[in-house]
């Protein structure tokens, strides 16, 4: 088995606000090696991107928080490190890529600033040759007469061109670890496609771990090895894409699935999952989509089920997987 | 950016000329204007002559002309209290203005952009509700009778720092506090929120998921983007602080040209109060010309625009 | 299950909970200082307070009642011509409120007008629009006041347009940004497919979106104008006297603030109170309901 870049355990980030401690993450556990490709997957508000904030250790600053458990970057714990450490390793050891290229980008700046900024950050380069590296990193990302578009401004630019941009920021180290937080959904669906290519070539060349987070199953299937499908703070369902995406183990999985409308079928209706998300502020008491499951036993209102393994490399955290024998395997993620 | 700075002139002019129309024109409007001009013990002999002299029997286009024509010469004709050319007035009054206008703005910025950018950073703490309590207090205080009581008390009773009269170090530190006061206030309420909006942004996130040093993110990425509402407002925050200045003059005796003013005001001295709106717009004009300029310096997108 | 997760020396020491938002809190000291002003100010004749024109030069300079020179029949103490100090603030706050409310009045009118008129038509009608707004935004209030003052003397009425005539220019330039973003959604294409004329489209769709902004800045205007109203009285270019005024009666007690300081120390009190409540009411106002207007 290759060594693990990345191996998550137990994270846990916990907000403290005026409605009550929220619960973003909790529990959340996985691993990727070199060149592996984990999708992270959920609706709004199941703490995708709190995970990765979390990861980096960027939590926002306006609540008091808590985080707890262990991130391993080639096995060094990132909880435990000072800030001042914390700072040399953003960017550098885990890059990431937002949203929104719109605003990602400063307004103020231009390319070639914005880009010179972490090549001298993180080599040490000046002059010329920083602007050289610059120029190869915009290059690299396929961005058309890349030493002009270095005085450009981001304003200037399309949307297309600009996540192409903040992707080259990313690679500028190159980093070990790179998290791509949903970076195609604000694209135009013809440059989806490639950005996408752009990224699985990028990972080809540099080795990185990628973990890409979506809502969109369609690029799960296309990108990912792995699948993590996030609901309430927690992984409830992980495993290898194709496995996951033919035979899903959890309702939830199962729901999402069925909700793709798909050409042929003639269905009358789309099918959506009832109910709402649950408030993370106030959890139930035993498995958070107990209210929304169409299989729901009354165990799970009980008791909030542990990490079940269904096959090797992958488990679910639902009932319906407990084998007959009342114990379950070890939960550990392969 | 050359045509931003023509198209900007242009407008400043225009603006410039527009004020100056109405000064003519609102001395006209209200009764014979030689009343305004002539000394109350002219004969109806001087009036005739005068009438002649001015040229305000001609048609008003002419006259408008030719009162702009010696206005831009520095020709502002003659005070009636201190029966000398107005031009001169103001030539010794107005760099004691600049000199004071200068020293509050420079407090008000060294005070106004740490307070501002701190209590934003540090948003929640003691720091941030003691800012906040100074910029509401600070405007809402009149600024004149903060004036008075700071000249008796500190001035007449204490005698920590001079009354007022224009002399070394010290005596600027009344006038040019109470002027920059309001300023302060202001300035530090649009820094606060300017950079606590910055501060949530996609950008400052990346910014510092890049790696890059809190610090550089706070002074470099995110003020300058801060700044931007700030600019925008400091062309109506130097006209405040030319309407205080005013205020402020009177009250600790400084000879500039807002004491100017309010001496013109008391005596009804007509000349005196046309010159110091004029020069006063001029400024306003230039410094808001500078204003803009800096903006489109500051934020690509105003440069690019067209 | 894991024990609670320990908090981590994070990017920052504070851990500070959220305490509960201002918005929330009704504004109540703002409010009833206001109400009290305004009170004092309408009901000012049915008090039977001694006549602020009074004067007495037997009685002048009294100090305030609580001093050993005082007495009770004049509260606050008497000014330099013996009148009644307590008694000339509150009818000096029909003045300034009066001043503070007509002119907010007319400049909002007028500069919503001219935000809604440039937003809607855009173009070129936006462009000269809003160069003439913008000149006029940076024009020192005083100046034209002071011009006012000696050629057509010291009055009400000059202190109010002088004001007005500089103030409108922010209102439009805010209703304006309004205008424009509201211009963006849809109802209005709709409107306008339907086939509603330009006034109909400005009064009854674009006009009320805009109301609850235009509350927010007029209530942080209305303190802002009564500060330099009573500037200009104290410069002798506002409201003349006899008219009992804040700014005039600070002057008044300028010369003797250290003797006789009630004179001008009251009336400033009562402008500091004025406005501060003003100010904290607009800040509650934009907070509640349009917190994008933070810079303002």
């Amino acid at each position: 088995m290759p060594p693990l870049v990345v191996d998550v355990r137990d994270l846990r980030t916990h907000l403290v606000t005026r409605w009550g401690t929220v619960k973003a993450v909790d529990g959340v556990s996985f691993a990727l090696g070199e060149g592996e490709t984990l999708g992270l997957v959920g609706e709004s508000g199941s703490g995708k991107s709190m995970t990765c904030l979390s990861l980096v250790r960027l939590v926002p600053r306006s609540a008091a928080r808590a985080l707890g458990g262990q991130v391993l970057l080639d096995g060094e714990d990132l909880l435990a490190k000072t800030e001042a450490e914390m700072q040399k390793i953003r960017g550098r050891r885990i890059a990431m890529i937002l949203q929104d290229p719109m605003s990602s980008l400063n307004p103020v700046f231009s390319i070639g600033m914005q880009m010179r900024e972490p090549v001298a950050l993180y080599h040490g380069l000046r002059g010329r040759a920083l602007t050289a590296r610059a120029a190869e990193l915009l290059a690299a990302v396929r961005i058309p007469s890349p030493a002009q578009r270095l005085r450009s401004f981001p304003h200037q630019l399309s949307g297309g061109m600009r996540q192409r941009v903040v992707g080259a920021m990313a690679i500028a180290a190159p980093p070990r670890l790179l998290i791509a937080d949903e970076p195609t959904t604000s694209l135009d669906l013809t440059i989806q496609s490639q950005y996408l290519g752009l990224l699985t070539e990028l990972q080809e060349r540099h080795r990185f771990a990628l973990i890409f987070v979506t809502h969109n199953l369609g690029i799960v299937a296309k990108m990912c090895d792995r699948v993590a499908v996030m609901y309430a703070g927690r992984i409830v369902e992980t495993g290898p894409v194709r496995r996951l995406l033919t035979r899903p183990a959890h309702p939830y999985t199962r729901a999402l699935l069925e909700s793709i409308p798909r050409l042929g079928t003639r269905s009358e209706r789309l099918t959506a999952i009832e109910g709402q998300p649950p408030d993370l502020a106030r959890l139930p008491r035993g498995c958070a989509f107990a209210a929304r499951c169409p299989s729901v036993m009354d165990r799970c209102r009980a008791e909030a089920p542990p990490e079940i393994a269904v096959e090797p490399g992958h488990w679910t955290r639902c009932w319906l997987e407990m084998p007959a024998s009342g114990t379950a395997s070890s939960g550990a993620p392969a | 950016m050359l045509r931003f700075i023509a198209a900007r002139l242009l407008q400043s002019l225009v603006a410039l000329v527009i004020i100056s129309v109405v000064v003519f024109a609102l001395a006209r409007a209200t009764g014979d204007p030689l009343y305004l001009i002539l000394p109350m013990s002219a004969s109806q002999e001087d009036f005739d002559n005068a009438r002649r002299y001015l040229g305000l029997d001609r048609p008003y286009v002419e006259q408008y002309l030719s009162f702009v024509g010696r206005a831009v010469t520095g020709d502002f004709g003659t005070s009636l209290r201190a029966r000398r050319p107005v031009g001169e007035l103001i030539g010794e009054r107005l760099p004691n203005s600049l000199k004071l206008a200068a020293f509050a703005m420079g407090v008000s910025l060294a005070m106004a952009f740490p307070l501002g950018i701190m209590a934003a950073v540090k948003k929640g703490t003691a720091l941030d509700r003691t800012a906040q309590i100074v910029s509401v207090l600070g405007q809402s205080l009149p600024t004149f009778w903060v004036a008075i009581l700071l000249v008796e008390f500190v001035a007449g009773r204490w005698q920590w720092l001079p009354a007022g009269g224009i002399g070394g170090f010290t005596s600027y530190i009344l006038p040019g506090f109470t002027l920059g006061w309001f300023v302060v206030a202001g300035l530090m309420r649009l820094l606060r929120s300017g950079m606590l909006e910055v501060l949530d942004s996609e950008y400052v996130k990346l910014a510092r998921v890049k790696g890059v040093d809190e610090r550089r993110v706070i002074w470099m990425h995110a003020l300058r983007n801060a700044l931007i509402p700030v600019v925008t407002f400091a062309g109506i925050y130097f006209a405040i602080l030319v309407t205080t200045a005013i205020v402020v003059e009177t009250v600790f005796a400084w000879p500039g040209l807002g004491r100017l003013a309010y001496e013109g005001i008391s005596s009804r001295d007509f000349p005196v109060i046309q010159a110091v709106v004029l020069t006063t717009a001029a400024i306003v004009a230039v410094v808001n010309l500078c204003v803009d300029c800096l903006y489109a310096m500051i934020d690509p997108r105003i440069r690019y625009a067209r | 299950m894991p024990a609670e997760p320990t908090a981590l020396a994070g990017p920052e020491p504070d851990m500070v909970a959220v305490r509960t938002s201002r918005a929330w809190r009704l504004p109540v000291f703002p409010l009833s200082v206001i109400a009290i002003f305004l009170a004092l100010a309408v009901v000012a004749p049915l008090l039977g307070l001694p006549d602020p024109h009074e004067q007495s030069l037997r009685r002048r300079f009294k100090p305030p009642g609580w001093e050993e020179a005082g007495s009770w029949t004049h509260p606050l103490g008497t000014d330099r011509l013996g009148r009644d100090l307590l008694s000339r603030i509150v009818w000096g706050s029909r003045v300034s409120i009066a001043a503070g409310v007509v002119t907010v009045l007319l400049a909002s009118a007028f500069g919503a007008a001219v935000g809604l008129a440039a937003g809607y038509y855009g173009g070129r009608v936006d462009a000269v629009l809003m160069r003439i707004t913008d000149a006029t935004m940076s024009f020192p209030v005083i100046l034209l006041a002071l011009i006012l003052a000696v050629t057509a003397g010291p009055s009400f009425t000059n202190v109010v347009v002088a004001i007005a005539v500089v103030l409108w220019a922010r209102y439009a330039r805010v209703v304006r940004g309004q205008v424009l973003t509201l211009m963006q959604l849809d109802f209005v294409a709709q409107a306008r497919i339907a086939g509603a004329g330009a006034w109909r489209i400005i009064t009854r769709h674009l006009l009320p979106n805009t109301l609850g902004t235009l509350l927010v800045l007029v209530t942080l205007q209305i303190g802002y104008v009564i500060i330099v109203e009573a500037s200009l009285s104290f410069l002798g270019a506002g409201i003349p006297p006899p008219t009992p005024a804040w700014g005039s009666m600070i002057a008044e007690g300028r010369d003797v603030v250290t003797s006789a300081w009630w004179v001008s120390l009251f009336p400033g009190l009562a402008i500091l109170l004025v406005v501060l409540a003003f100010n904290l009411l607009g800040d509650w106002l934009r907070d509640t309901f349009d917190p994008k207007l933070r810079q303002l």
